[in-house]
């Protein structure tokens, strides 16, 4: 019948009209300014450093300042100053930390290799959008009290990505505390079966101590393959210095 | 105005109470006028406001539909004395005003070539004539500005003026697709003025008279006290009804007629080198446009200002009035939420094809009622089936004509 198709298209946008009232399904817009934006899991933008501790994030960074981020990073938005000194790590061990560690938002395109080349799980990537900021400069370089964020966080924001994390790290931990506990023991009866013949020197005591503990406890048990830490590809490791433009012209 | 019978409840007559104490107040020579500038400010408030609170109940209905929230986030301004602006948004409904302030703070571009004075003319032109009827609208019991015995005609011949506008705006652009444009448009408003126009004279027919308020007179009784004598609830009326609906909406330029101004696929049509603030008044002048052909709806088919039941005339008429005015918009504005846009051949088609043979015989079928209106028992049964029967067989003819050779569309690898 004519006009049949009419009726049936009105009854259509009834319902959709009263629908939109009570079936949430239906209303999909976020009020964003008002009601926090909802982020799925994966979305990730703009890396961080992550801490062990909330209640000192410069003392327990995780990062040891290897500049391996810094060199690969492909836009070369990150820039990372070697202390001159040790400070102790989560584990107790004494390590290198980042003087300086920037980032230059305006700069940095998101592309996560900072974070798949790190060993230490020490740099992840955020969930950040509101960065915003009137300064193009000061205001989108964010030094590292702006990107030291816990672990927390981390577990906040990915939460399947971060126990993976950390239930590799704490394996880690324990392997090379194990492997640090049998060395220190084959010395020890190594020691005890050599004392007869010669003299231990001092030095040579002191060597071995300082080398067992030098291998961070990631790197010494590292031979489990990691989607985190990959092992680098070789012809991207020479160093930007060497084969840069204002070097290689002189 | 009629006559005004003392027994009446106040609210009924306080709108021309308040009028009459506030042109006592001046001399004597400025009682005329005062009377009568009153009622032209009343309307252009009234209906201005009605029009700034149709667009956005259309904006938030349509989006409802399309199960969006709508605008929603104009409030009060950071400078408003109110306490309460920073935290409430009135749920956006004072948009409207933003969009005003919008309109007026363009710029407005009149294009080098143009007709300057004829570019400016128009959409004066279009909001006044657009304007002009509401004067013989009864809004209520008492409240009806101009009363003329030929109200009806004076509606049309105003109504029809805004076509002269269109075309005016077409012409003074200087711009071939503007002028292509308001030929289009021209040939849509004729088309359906017809069928709009052949539609109301039956109800003249029956009820002998062309003066507004006399028609809603002659509606103004019940069966058993609930059945309202509305002409739309005659099978004569009812045709009538839909005929005008449908030309409604093509005279008013709204969806699924609105070809002239078919922003998603002309720029805008005789609207092209309009911008800011004249481009607003031809926004306004649709939409009283829009007012007023359902005002007039509700007056001829719906009843006008009576109320539906008997024992509900408590309520004000020019409540009941409004109250019918925005039950047709917010029907406008569901139809434009659901139906697509026709094409010009189709438009026309369906207009000199279908809406005024239809509107012709329902013209014989209004002749057939008022010749039979002394019948009483089974012949006023017999005279209910005839008169349906003489609009339905050939609407069912010419709609069966209409649609052949438009079958359901078969999708061959869709599923």
């Amino acid at each position: 019948m004519l006009g049949s198709g009419i009726i049936n298209g009105l009854i259509v946008t009834a319902k959709n009209f009263a629908g939109s009232y009570y079936d949430p399904k239906r209303m999909v817009t976020q009020q964003y300014p008002e009601e926090p934006a909802k982020i799925p899991e994966n979305y990730r933008n703009f890396p961080f450093l992550v801490t062990e501790n909330a209640t000192d994030p410069m003392g327990t960074l995780r990062c040891v300042a290897c500049q391996i981020c810094e060199k690969e990073c492909p836009p070369q938005c990150i820039i990372i100053e070697k202390s001159k000194d040790k400070k102790p790590d989560a584990t107790g061990k004494m390590q290198l930390y980042p003087a300086v560690f920037g980032i230059d938002t305006s700069v940095c395109m998101s592309c996560q290799i900072c974070v798949e080349v790190c060993p230490f799980d020490a740099i992840k990537m955020d969930q950040v959008f509101e960065i915003a900021a009137t300064n193009r400069f000061e205001g989108l370089f964010l030094d590292r009290e702006k990107l030291a964020k816990p672990n927390s966080y981390y577990h906040q924001i990915h939460p399947t990505e971060a126990a993976e994390v950390d239930a590799r790290l704490t394996a880690e931990r324990e392997a090379a505390a194990e492997k640090a506990k049998a060395a220190a023991a084959a010395k020890a009866a190594a020691a005890e079966v050599t004392r007869g013949s010669r003299p231990v020197s001092p030095s040579s005591t002191g060597q071995e101590t300082s080398a067992t503990p030098a291998p961070n406890p990631a790197s010494a048990a590292a031979p489990a393959p990691s989607p985190m830490a990959k092992p680098l590809d070789e012809p991207r490791r020479s160093s930007p210095s060497e084969d840069g433009p204002t070097t290689s012209n002189s | 105005m009629s006559a005004t019978p003392g027994t009446e409840p106040f609210l009924e007559r306080a709108p021309l109470e308040l009028r009459d104490w506030f042109v006592r107040l001046l001399p004597e020579p400025l009682q005329w006028l005062t009377h009568h500038l009153i009622t032209i400010v009343a309307i252009l408030a009234v209906f201005g406001l009605f029009f700034a609170f149709t667009t956005v109940a259309e904006r938030k209905l349509l989006a409802r539909v399309q199960n969006r929230l709508g605008p929603n986030r104009s409030g009060l301004p950071k400078f408003s004395i109110l306490p309460w602006h920073l935290k409430h948004k009135l749920f956006g409904l004072t948009q409207p005003f933003a969009d005003a302030i919008k309109a007026l703070t363009k710029e407005d571009i009149v294009p080098a070539e143009a007709d300057k004075f004829l570019h400016f003319l128009a959409p004066v032109i279009v909001v006044a004539f657009s304007l002009m009827t509401f004067a013989v609208l009864p809004f209520g019991r008492h409240l009806i500005p101009v009363e003329l015995d030929s109200a009806l005609l004076y509606f049309f011949a105003a109504g029809s003026a805004t076509e002269l506008a269109i075309f005016m705006a077409g012409w003074s652009s200087r711009n071939k697709y503007s002028l292509l444009s308001a030929m289009r448009a021209l040939a849509q408003l004729i088309s359906y003025e017809l069928p709009l126009i052949l539609s109301v004279v039956p109800v003249i027919l029956v009820t002998g008279t062309l003066s507004t308020q006399a028609i809603v007179l002659a509606q103004g009784s019940w069966t058993f006290g609930f059945l309202p004598h509305w002409f739309v609830f005659t099978p004569w009326g009812f045709a009538g009804f839909l005929i005008f609906l449908v030309s409604a909406l093509a005279e008013s330029n709204r969806s699924p007629f609105d070809l002239p101004e078919a922003e998603s696929e002309l720029i805008a049509g005789h609207l092209t080198e309009y911008s800011g603030f004249k481009y607003a008044l031809f926004f306004m002048a649709e939409y009283f446009g829009l007012t007023a052909l359902s005002g007039l709806g509700v007056t001829i088919f719906l009843g006008g200002w009576q109320a539906p039941c008997e024992f509900l005339q408590f309520i004000p008429s020019y409540l009941w009035f409004m109250m019918k005015l925005v039950l047709m918009i917010v029907f406008f504005i569901w139809l434009r939420g659901t139906l697509l846009r026709l094409r010009i051949d189709q438009l026309t088609r369906l207009s000199w094809k279908f809406l005024v043979p239809l509107a012709l015989i329902n013209l014989v079928n209004g002749g057939f009622w008022a010749l039979t209106a002394d019948c009483s028992g089974p012949l006023q049964i017999a005279r209910i089936a005839v008169s349906f029967s003489v609009i339905v067989i050939p609407f069912f003819v010419m709609g069966r004509s209409l649609s052949t050779g438009f079958a359901p569309r078969t999708y061959r690898y869709a599923p």
